[in-house]
């Protein structure tokens, strides 16, 4: 009877993308996501189903713990919506089959968003955008904002299709070769970018002067001996290109920050990082150390 | 301040304080929300510039999986209220007003990751209410306890930013001036290594030891400066795609032959 076959519209699942977007809301110490996902479910359940027992079992069954990144969650809310209406057509998708979806489908899914996402995309327009806001340009934050909006919402409403679309076959997939082939290369993207970021932008610098050394006659500007006006300007920025920042003064200043930098710039950057890792393991908050 | 100037500072700090859990529209970040506040308060200018400088120290700043980040919505909108209020009153030039507020923006990034982490506790019961409204079928009631979440971290960050506005400039930039040079100095170099955290807290999550000779590689190319991260963008997918090809390779040469791919493997399977 494919005329009493009920289908969820395109309608349907728009509303339930958009809804999507406030899975994070009611996150909570308990079930975590759990309150956004089932908001975001309830259209799909108005659509599938009719009698006020079946509405209330499908509400309770999508108020289970859930968490993963809010953008790849996309696909699995499209997987779930696919097996919602087998279910509601009287195929026997049971409640343990949905939740293994689910679950089975967030961790992975997660070690994908984070990485990419936050990690990678969002530094890149942030810093795309922020250099240019420094020099109090409007076009940056504009930037920002609609590159980052236009990713987002076509990866939420795509992936979500997609999901809906291969259904049931995707978790079999997901759960071979492909999903783990996108978690590591994720994982390389992740911790290259993460290695660049720790040497960019994590700042520490050491001041303490290491050695005071004062220069031979030559190696320096000899500024009381410049001829004067322009011709002295002209001496001086000569010289100063063929003796390098060392020949301003006739003392030649070593910090530790410099030796530092020769060794391999932003050293301490990478140590500090690593010393933050250390401490998360043990269930030390870095933040209340410092 | 005038009335209307406060009223849509606090409707951009309620916007931010949602987006600070859901990170979808990115109202919360420094980029966007630093810059709504200076339209709104006639300083669009000077509110662009610190949403840049704030932008880069909070660049690595993300929620992962339960963990708490800084709070990049309660730094950003009151640091950006603190410079406007440094500025309206001339007691403070541009430069200063946009230092101060910058060096405000992690101690208050703190702040709000309690604010935060109170938000979601407060939330458990919420959910409870919404299981109840599920036992009778009611969509109306879930919905609703949804909404009042969302709210609840909204007011987060709108309370915060209403007490700012009341207070007198005065008091802000007396305030500002008692903090001492070395404190704010101090702060600034915080920022810098709060980031680390954030960092840690991926690498702890993504790490195996078969990923780590990327960290280095990344690393180690940053430091070359005429490549733009957009640059090492693409090194990076590159070299994760070569990797990942490769390695197939040498699966498929390994298994496909069975025996064959493997001489020794043959030679003493004939033994």
């Amino acid at each position: 009877m494919a005329d009493n076959e009920i289908k969820l519209s395109v309608a349907d699942r728009r509303a339930v993308c958009w809804r999507h977007q406030f899975l994070q809301g009611s996150w909570n110490y308990e079930r975590m996501q759990n309150g956004g996902w089932c908001y975001a479910m309830i259209p799909a359940i108005k659509a599938l189903y009719k009698t006020k027992e079946e509405q209330s079992a499908a509400l309770k069954r999508h108020l289970e713990f859930y968490n993963t990144h809010p953008y790849v969650s996309a696909p699995v809310i499209g997987v779930t919506l696919a097996l919602e209406e087998e279910r509601a057509n009287g195929a026997a998708v049971e409640d343990q089959a949905i939740q293994g979806v689910k679950v089975g489908m967030m961790g992975p899914l997660a070690g994908v968003g984070d990485p990419v996402f936050w990690f990678t995309v969002r530094p890149i327009l942030g810093a795309l955008g922020a250099s240019m806001a420094m020099g109090g340009s409007i076009i940056g934050p504009i930037l920002f904002f609609v590159l980052w909006n236009v990713i987002r919402l076509a990866f939420l409403w795509y992936t979500q299709e997609f999901g809906y679309s291969v259904g049931t076959s995707i978790a079999k997939d997901l759960s071979g070769g492909l999903l783990g082939k996108i978690t590591e290369g994720a994982s390389i993207l992740g911790m290259f970018i993460i290695g660049a970021l720790v040497q960019r932008w994590v700042s520490i610098s050491f001041t303490p002067i290491v050695s005071t050394v004062t220069q031979a006659e030559g190696a320096y500007i000899d500024w009381s001996s410049l001829p004067g006006g322009a011709e002295g300007i002209k001496s001086a920025l000569e010289q100063y290109s063929a003796l390098g920042p060392t020949g301003l003064n006739v003392e030649k200043v070593t910090t530790l920050q410099g030796n530092l930098d020769q060794l391999i710039p932003g050293l301490a950057a990478v140590c500090l990082t690593l010393l933050c890792c250390k401490l998360l393991k043990k269930n030390v908050s870095p933040i209340g150390f410092m | 301040m005038n009335p209307v100037s406060i009223l849509l500072v606090i409707v951009v700090a309620f916007f931010a304080g949602m987006e600070g859990i859901l990170d979808e529209w990115q109202f919360h970040q420094p980029l966007v929300a630093c810059t709504l506040i200076g339209l709104v308060t006639g300083h669009p200018t000077e509110g662009i510039i610190l949403g840049g400088s704030l932008q880069m120290i909070a660049l690595g700043w993300a929620n992962v999986g339960a963990a708490v980040a800084p709070d990049a919505a309660l730094a950003s909108v009151a640091s950006a209220i603190i410079m406007v209020k440094g500025l309206g009153d001339g007691s403070a030039n541009v430069q200063t007003a946009i230092s101060t507020a910058i060096a405000l923006a992690v101690p208050l990034s703190v702040a709000g990751l309690f604010l935060t982490m109170l938000c979601r506790t407060i939330a458990i019961p919420m959910v409870h209410f919404m299981d109840a409204a599920a036992e009778e079928g009611n969509f109306r009631g879930v919905e609703l306890w949804q909404m009042l979440a969302i709210g609840l971290q909204g007011i987060r960050i709108a309370i915060p930013a209403a007490m700012l506005c009341m207070i007198p400039a005065e008091a802000v930039t007396t305030m500002l001036k008692l903090m001492p040079a070395w404190l704010s100095g101090g702060m600034a170099v915080g920022g810098g290594m709060v980031a680390a955290v954030g960092y840690a807290m991926v690498i702890n999550m993504m790490a195996t030891p078969e990923v780590w000779p990327f960290f280095a590689l990344g690393f180690v190319l940053a430091a070359i400066n005429q490549l733009t991260l957009i640059a090492l963008g693409v090194l990076g997918v590159s070299i994760a795609l070569i990797y990942l090809g490769l390695k197939d390779l040498a699966k498929q040469g390994g298994g496909a032959g069975g025996g064959s791919g493997d001489p020794l493997g043959d030679i003493l399977n004939d033994y």
